[in-house]
């Protein structure tokens, strides 16, 4: 049985961003950003590579400060309150130097919630129970990818941010993963993907979020977006053409 | 001669060995106690130490890292000098009465392997750290968590560490010798036993005493080799 959803008494929702910005030095990576994502579904961002997709979902998930600009989840600041109610998958899973199980009962301990089924439970979804005695580094990399969104999903998160969670993994693994995906989106976590699969895109997304040169070309509903895009930059980049 | 010398050595090391020497029984067991003692408060100062350099950002931090690293490199001689004018009864600690007993030899030996230790478990940690720190930072891991995290998953690297440090005390000397005295049967241990006997003119005696120590310091080495060796087979890689 699943805990009782941390967000049940105080929603994270909707969350709304207003002329973001984050400089390197003099380079411009997210430039006057506005966004605004509801409640449902899995929202996917998309663009070219350097867009600035990972440094956004770091941004709303409050590892990097930006320069200006608000992030506001249902009227409050980003904060490391807000943090609590969120996970993240990077896109190269860091696994602790521990058994599978280990990895799972770390963040259970963090949020007072160890016990046994709830770990055994993690594992059964992710497909790792028989590996819960396993090294976790010693793990395939799609077992590894798996093991963390379990581990992600185990703090019980309203937000799951997913960078680029299938990058170079096999259509097997990559399947496993958005079945999990599709599953926690189901049980009403709010999925916030970044992914350069189009057609990851078309199975998971609820509304895709296009970036170009760290702004928000386009944001529309999935079926919007694939049919009919707005922008040249999006029609060009699902057309195969090079966007730079 | 020296061909002589060694093959000498080598049959009184085993003679000694074989015939489980009393005396040299004692000065082993002396050595070990002396070394394992002070690695083990260079273990409780420095891990932490280390631990906090590496993971917690204050005003001075750099400074602190570059003394640390500094003291590495500590001049026995020096710190056994320090300990002598301190311990002796007009120093500020010569009420302890520790001076020519082996606890003034673990303090010298101490002094010279806790920056060792620290400065190691720094750079094991913040390694570590750097891999980890955004998941921490995405799981709000509090910082207590952190590093009792962070020191438990690199527990195999900081056995290393410790065995730094031990392999610096065990072959230690100039401080040893400053403290301790060299005491027959009270301080004498493996290198200040060395030294004496080569004063005398007994090389034979001093190189067997030398491979005594050689043996040791393998032994230790291969211990801990096997047990990172079964740690990388074990739930813990």
């Amino acid at each position: 049985m699943l805990d009782q959803p941390a967000w049940s008494i105080a929603s994270q929702l909707p969350l709304s961003v207003t002329g973001l910005c984050f400089n390197a030095g003099d380079t411009v990576l997210i430039d006057r950003l506005d966004l605004e994502v509801s409640h449902q579904g899995v929202t996917v961002l998309m663009g070219p590579n350097g867009a600035g997709k990972s440094l956004l979902v770091r941004l709303l998930h409050g590892l990097i400060q930006p320069q200006s600009g608000s992030i506001m989840w249902n009227g409050k600041r980003c904060s490391p309150a807000t943090r609590l109610h969120q996970a993240m998958v990077f896109q190269k899973p860091v696994l602790l130097r521990r058994s599978v199980a280990a990895n799972i009962d770390f963040v259970l301990g963090l949020k007072g919630r160890a016990t046994l089924a709830r770990r055994d439970e993690l594992l059964m979804q992710a497909n790792l129970s028989d590996k819960a005695s396993q090294p976790a580094r010693a793990l395939s990399g799609g077992e590894q990818q798996r093991l963390a969104l379990a581990r992600a999903l185990a703090s019980n998160p309203e937000v799951l941010f997913l960078d680029e969670p299938t990058a170079s993994l096999d259509p097997s693994s990559t399947q496993a993963i958005e079945t999990a995906i599709g599953a926690a989106s189901e049980r009403g976590v709010k999925v916030i993907l970044v992914t350069h699969d189009a057609g990851q895109a078309r199975r998971l997304a609820t509304d895709v979020v296009f970036i170009h040169r760290g702004s928000v070309a386009e944001h529309c509903s999935a079926d919007v977006f694939f049919q009919q895009p707005a922008s040249a930059v999006a029609r060009d980049y699902l057309a195969g053409k090079l966007v730079i | 001669m020296i061909m002589q010398d060694f093959a000498e050595a080598f049959r009184l090391a085993f003679g000694l060995v074989a015939a489980m020497d009393a005396d040299l029984i004692e000065i082993i067991g002396l050595s070990l106690r002396v070394s394992l003692a002070a690695v083990f408060v260079a273990a409780v100062l420095g891990m932490p130490l280390g631990a906090l350099l590496a993971t917690v950002r204050f005003p001075g931090r750099g400074v602190a890292v570059i003394v640390i690293n500094a003291l590495m490199g500590l001049p026995p001689v020096v710190v056994g000098l320090l300990v002598y004018m301190a311990l002796s009864n007009a120093g500020p600690l010569g009420f302890l009465q520790f001076l020519y007993t082996p606890a003034a030899m673990i303090v010298a030996q101490s002094i010279l392997i806790t920056p060792i230790v620290a400065a190691l478990t720094r750079q094991v940690i913040e390694d570590m750290n750097f891999e980890y720190a955004e998941q921490f930072a995405s799981l709000s891991v509090p910082w207590h968590t952190r590093i009792a995290a962070l020191i438990s998953d690199a527990r195999y690297a900081l056995a290393t560490v410790l065995l730094a440090g031990f392999g610096r005390a065990i072959a230690e000397v100039g401080a040893v010798i400053i403290v301790g005295g060299n005491i027959a049967h009270l301080t004498r241990v493996m290198t200040t036993a060395i030294a004496l006997e080569t004063s005398k003119g007994d090389l034979a005696l001093a190189l067997a005493l030398g491979i005594v120590l050689l043996v040791l310091a393998l032994a230790v080495n291969a211990a801990v080799m096997s047990l990172r060796a079964s740690a990388q087979s074990s739930a813990h890689a």
